[in-house]
């Protein structure tokens, strides 16, 4: 049976090329560790303010020290300046009178620090809170950067390994008139393109457990949904991608071209898609062609159903959109198709 | 079509925007025989076996093979061919038994694959990654990819090019054994020696037309003569269609060192020779003889070297 020859030598040729297993299975097991160190949730650290040198700055650095979440420190009026500049505060404040904060509103932890030193500095001159309040701490599953990122990393490496390892190998062996060597025997052309295809498919019951599974070992990333949703989802993915790898390489006769090709398809998804941050920080304007996407809607159907549990009906949008990307996208490489 | 005929091809062109490959080209290739299509780089040589292959479609002309045509029966043509392309470089990380394992998965009949190994010699090499074998191992796994489908007409574009002369003799004697099994066999080359080893019949090719066809000896015999006598003079200036025409002699022509005398009996030919260049007063600097080949023939009828 030919097809399945085909699908072996594929098999073959992908873990005999040692930098095609690392980027498919070791890469996106880095970058989790890499961003996941670099973003793992701390306890609350204190906010940094500098109080002004001058009449009363030593009562208000005492008032301050009072509070735990606040790490005030006493400063000449140049000095303060400087420290606010280069960030090393977020706040300077003046004794006054009248009290004085300078800070840049646009900076967050500065709004934050204004509010937390304006708290403290009226508790201690005796503000009594007309309601009172009680603190009750929780963390929601699904809500860590890490479990945004493991979705998102999950939705790059399917597409990153379907353009690779469907459009450049295609290109290649064009290249090296190993397509037309083909072509003189009586090979279907059909199975050829679908040996890629099922190699995907092949790729994908690999690369899901390895990527989930370590991002469950190492950092408690859970899948909240239905795993055979998730299954579901990231199969429309790969075959979608595999669709758009082939229409890249239905006409290239060399692998530079196809290398180009590659990375401008796959950049813009790989910036805009929402993989390490989210894709609603976009202007709104550029909503809709980024929520046309096929990484975006890949990414956010995975996301949907790994941090929040979300049923069939919730993805079907995304879902349907991958599924018109793939008939078209194969459609159209069938017919423009290069053979000799 | 006759039945005893494997190929036959008429009036066969093929343009490529501004060149002209082949220029009505005219075949016919026996069943059982080996023919070889001769001719320098660049004569049009690849681009009419590709045409007979099936892998280019022909600006203008008629071709069958085996008594069918491309258009209606591909498939079934596919199953019958063997076919080696120039270049053709296989995966580099599969082995030996993988490659033709590959492409013994695309016929519906054929031979088994140990055996087809066996054939080509390769049985030590049959764990061995493709970018590991030589070049002339390289060719002959080539071969033995276009044996796997047990087919009855196999094409070999220059099946010798660039090997040691021990790696193409051992790939002659594949074809040899192809030949005896009664497979009829189209090949190309360059190498006079090779045509005149293989092919039972040889059409030279030129700009793409065939300009003489026959078999080896006849065409050495009725273009070039039975041998050729090679000589140089000091300076004197010679009578050339006097030399042309000295007993046992067929024709003279200028060689970039001197004078090729074509003849078909040298024992008439050299001492009418001296004598004509005695009585000349052209004292000879060098005088060789050799048995006329095919490369004579070609420079005979083209004015030109073969690998110029």
């Amino acid at each position: 049976m030919s097809l399945v020859e085909l699908t072996l030598t594929r098999l073959r040729l992908f873990f005999r090329e040692p930098s095609a297993v690392f980027w498919t299975f070791i890469f996106p097991i880095l970058l989790t560790i890499a961003l996941g160190v670099a973003f793992r949730n701390r306890p609350p650290e204190p906010v940094a303010a500098a109080v002004e040198e001058g009449q009363g700055s030593a009562a208000l650095a005492l008032a301050l020290a009072e509070d735990p979440r606040i790490e005030a420190r006493v400063l000449g009026p140049r000095e303060a300046r400087a420290a606010l500049r280069a960030g090393r505060v977020a706040l300077v404040v003046s004794a006054g009178p009248p009290l004085r904060y300078a800070f840049d509103p646009t900076r967050p932890e500065s709004r934050l620090a204004r509010a937390l030193v304006d708290d403290a500095v009226q508790r201690a001159a005796g503000r009594v809170d007309p309601v009172s309040a009680v603190e009750a701490k929780v963390v929601e599953p699904g809500a860590r950067y890490i479990d945004f990122l493991v979705p998102g990393l999950l939705g790059l490496n399917i597409m990153s390994s379907g353009m690779w390892g469907v459009a450049f190998v295609i290109v290649e062996t064009r290249q090296k008139k190993l397509l037309k060597r083909l072509l003189a025997t009586p090979m279907r052309r059909g199975e050829f393109l679908l040996s890629f295809v099922f190699l995907r498919m092949l790729f994908l019951v690999l690369e899901l457990p390895v990527l989930l599974g370590f991002a469950r070992l190492a950092f408690g990333v859970s899948v909240q949904g239905s795993l055979a949703l998730l299954v579901l989802v990231a199969f429309l993915g790969a075959l979608a991608f595999a669709g758009i790898g082939l229409l890249v390489a239905a006409r290239a006769t060399n692998t530079q071209t196809a290398s180009g090709l590659i990375n401008l398809v796959m950049m813009p998804m790989f910036l805009l898609s929402g993989v390490f941050f989210s894709a609603t920080h976009f202007p709104a304007v550029m909503q809709p062609a980024i929520r046309a996407l096929p990484l975006t809607a890949l990414i956010d159907a995975l996301r949907a159903v790994m941090n929040e549990g979300a049923g069939a009906a919730a993805v079907a949008r995304p879902a349907l959109l991958l599924a018109v990307v793939s008939l078209a996208s194969f459609a159209l490489a069938l017919r423009a198709f290069r053979w000799s | 079509m006759s039945e005893n005929l494997a190929i036959r091809c008429r009036g066969l062109v093929k343009r490529y925007e501004e060149v002209v490959a082949v220029d009505g080209l005219d075949l016919e290739v026996l069943r059982g025989e080996c023919f070889g299509l001769l001719g320098p780089n660049g004569a049009g040589k690849t681009s009419t076996l590709e045409v007979l292959e099936g892998l280019i479609a022909p600006t203008a002309g008629e071709v069958e093979v085996l008594g069918r045509s491309w258009g209606r029966h591909e498939r079934e043509l596919r199953e019958r061919l063997g076919i080696t392309l120039q270049e053709t470089r296989l995966p580099e990380k599969l082995t030996v038994l993988e490659i033709v394992e590959l492409f013994r998965s695309f016929y519906e009949r054929g031979r088994a694959v140990e055996e087809i190994i066996a054939l080509v010699a390769l049985e030590e090499k049959r764990r061995v990654w493709y970018e590991k074998l030589s070049g002339g191992q390289k060719q002959r796994l080539a071969v033995a990819c276009a044996l796997v489908g047990d087919p009855q007409l196999l094409f070999l574009d220059e099946p010798t090019t660039g090997l040691d002369p021990q790696s193409r003799r051992q790939l002659w004697d594949v074809v040899l054994g192809l030949k005896a099994e009664g497979r009829t066999v189209l090949l190309t080359t360059h190498y006079m020696d090779e045509a005149e080893r293989l092919c039972d019949r040889v059409a030279i090719v030129d700009r793409g037309r065939v300009i003489a066809l026959g078999t080896p000896r006849e065409l050495i015999a009725r273009v070039a003569g039975h041998a050729v006598v090679e000589f140089a003079v000091d300076g004197a200036l010679l009578d050339e269609a006097a030399l042309g025409a000295l007993p046992g002699a067929r024709g003279l022509r200028r060689t970039p060192g001197g004078f090729a005398l074509t003849v078909d009996r040298v024992h008439v030919a050299v001492p009418a020779l001296l004598a004509h260049l005695e009585a000349s007063r052209a004292p000879l600097e060098r005088l060789s003889t050799h048995s006329a080949t095919l490369e004579d023939v070609f420079v005979t009828l083209t004015g030109r070297r073969l690998r110029e």
